[in-house]
């Protein structure tokens, strides 16, 4: 499987990134890579390995269920574009 | 040409926990803006998130009230999408394994038949931000308080065929996420909202048509309406030659009609990958164990006890069973008073009616179960006569005193059984209606319906009725 330019397009579009047409072809190079080599791990028989789903060999640690967060809004506003009434504001979205 | 419906639900319930699904935030309703949204919320660099063990605790026993099997590992994912009420840019879920499999539960249809409708996947996620568009020139607000609330996403088989199947579907989850204690089910408050995916094909055909999905209702009501419209807006289309299009839409409150929000994202655009912030949840058996230990006895098997153990009718066994609060208040009533079918009555009739009236939930009545026990007795063994007891009802709902065994002896209201004292009365009223009395005994037996009516008032409403029937029966004939 290869990607096309305008696959790259798409997928530029869904991460909202701005690529140049020089830019573009770069990275149709670059990705082609990437499935060139998956292509290749494919073609190993992996009949009865279990999918990886981390490279960790690890389980998930449960969190107790308590709060332990306080209010730092000021905080954490002090660095935002926008704000009023508490809410971080941002351009408008609507559909 | 007769039309097929076909629905599938997917049910989001906020789950019962105090801090978010991978944060220590709280998440209380209602608190100021962005309180409640903490580094991990709001997708700061360096953060990372933690899976909240009551969450899983909740995903666990609602796979077992389902009978599914639940997953002994499962992964967590990445939904990417863009939207400002979602800061890291993407939703963590649950997408390959999920940690909920396949169960299902049954739905009473109308003519009283059961249907089993299969669930196909119950998975944890956290919930997204809110977005106010009102008023802030030009600016939509963003309210972070909600992100990371954990949500269980229950999603049906598209094994429903008509809106109040959907509808009674929707029910019955609402009803064991409450009674098993993992959602609050709070319609007003958001912690129980549903999408529906709905199509309609020629009855008959083997493949679905092309589905539309409508988002966020958050009422049984909008539910079904919102899925009328829409089957019906198909039908129409295809009717005329047109073709359904693939695509969200949200149903408006006001028109009463569903209109498109925005063509559906192919599920590959979200590019679901597993999440390396979070690690498989792996799942001990003793650990499962653990989190369903204590479950209740679930609705449906409690219904068909309650019909079984107290010859209770389906129905009856039903409402009685539609939260965990009414049917233990019942049960407890039941056992105390010793009939069950004035209890089912009571509680079904009266004591729903005086709750409706005041909005109360049962947990908040005045009466306890105890109460209403003490007054179903003095029905049983003919202390009171039926109507007498309501008035005793509305005594102790007002909290006029402690036991109905009180009230009706402070208010003199101990039915009159002394064949004396009836008597007398019967008497007085034969003599003051000699017209209805000479009706009566010319074979006007409908007369004697009033005539006892008017015993009654005469003893305020404390003679015992049949007492008074017989008497005056055998006073008149003579």
């Amino acid at each position: 499987m290869s990607l096309t330019d305008q696959d790259v397009e798409k997928i530029a579009h869904l991460a909202r990134i701005q690529l140049e047409p020089e830019e573009r072809a770069r990275y149709l190079q670059e990705l082609n890579g990437i499935l060139d080599l998956v292509a290749q791990m494919n073609r190993v028989d992996t009949e009865g390995v279990p999918p990886m789903a981390h490279p960790l060999h690890m389980v998930q640690r449960l969190r107790p269920d308590l709060v332990t967060e306080s209010d730092r809004r000021e905080a954490f506003q002090a660095i935002a574009p926008l704000t009023e009434a508490g809410l971080y504001l941002v351009p408008k979205v609507i559909e | 040409m007769p039309w097929e419906i076909v629905i599938g639900l997917e049910i989001h319930a906020q789950l019962a926990t105090q801090s978010k699904i991978f944060s220590g935030a709280s998440t209380a309703f209602g608190a100021p803006p962005n309180t409640q949204a903490c580094a991990v919320d709001l997708g700061l660099p360096g953060v990372l998130p933690v899976l909240n063990e009551q969450a899983v605790r909740c995903a666990i026993r609602f796979g077992r009230a389902i009978q599914a099997e639940i997953a002994p590992r499962s992964i967590f994912a990445r939904k990417n999408y863009f939207y400002p009420d979602l800061p890291k840019g993407y939703q963590i879920s649950q997408y390959e394994l999920p940690i909920v499999g396949k169960g299902q539960v049954h739905i009473l249809l109308a003519d009283g038949t059961r249907k089993r409708i299969g669930i196909t996947r119950a998975h944890l996620e956290e919930d997204a931000g809110k977005s106010l568009h009102e008023d802030f020139h030009g600016y939509t607000g963003i309210d972070l308080n909600r992100a990371g609330t954990p949500l269980l996403e229950i999603v049906s088989e598209p094994d429903l065929r008509s809106p109040e199947e959907a509808v009674a579907y929707a029910r019955k989850i609402h009803q064991i996420v409450r009674w098993i204690g993992i959602s609050d089910g709070n319609m007003q408050e958001g912690s129980f909202r549903m999408d529906a995916n709905v199509s309609v094909r020629p009855q008959g055909a083997e493949t679905f048509g092309t589905r539309t999905e409508i988002k966020n209702l958050n009422s049984f009501r909008f539910l079904e309406r919102a899925l009328r419209f829409e089957v019906d807006r198909q039908i129409d289309v295809l009717e005329r030659g047109g073709q359904v299009v693939q695509e969200t839409r949200l149903y408006d409150v006001d028109r009463d009609q569903t209109r498109p929000m925005r063509t559906k994202e192919e599920a590959n655009d979200y590019r679901y990958f597993p999440d390396p912030d979070l690690l498989p949840l792996v799942l001990e058996e003793e650990q499962i164990a653990r989190a369903t230990a204590d479950l209740p006895e679930l609705p449906d098997v409690k219904a068909a006890r309650f019909r079984d153990q107290y010859g209770l009718s389906d129905y009856d066994a039903n409402l009685l069973t539609s939260s965990l609060a009414m049917a233990d208040y019942f049960e407890a009533v039941a056992q105390a008073c010793d009939n069950p079918k004035l209890a089912a009555n009571w509680l079904l009739g009266e004591v729903s009616a005086a709750l409706n009236k005041a909005d109360l939930d049962l947990e908040q009545a005045p009466i306890s179960a105890e109460q209403l026990a003490g007054l179903l007795q003095r029905i049983e063994d003919g202390t009171i006569s039926n109507k007498i007891a309501k008035q005793v009802f509305e005594a102790l709902w007002r909290g006029e005193g402690p036991t109905a065994d009180a009230i009706i002896e402070a208010q003199g209201l101990k039915q009159i059984t002394d064949r004396d004292a009836i008597s007398a009365l019967v008497d007085a009223v034969i003599a003051q209606h000699p017209a209805q009395v000479a009706q009566y005994r010319a074979g006007k037996e409908k007369v004697l319906g009033f005539l006892v009516g008017q015993v009654m008032k005469a003893s305020r409403g404390k003679a015992n009725p049949q007492q008074v029937n017989a008497l005056l029966r055998e006073k008149l004939k003579a």
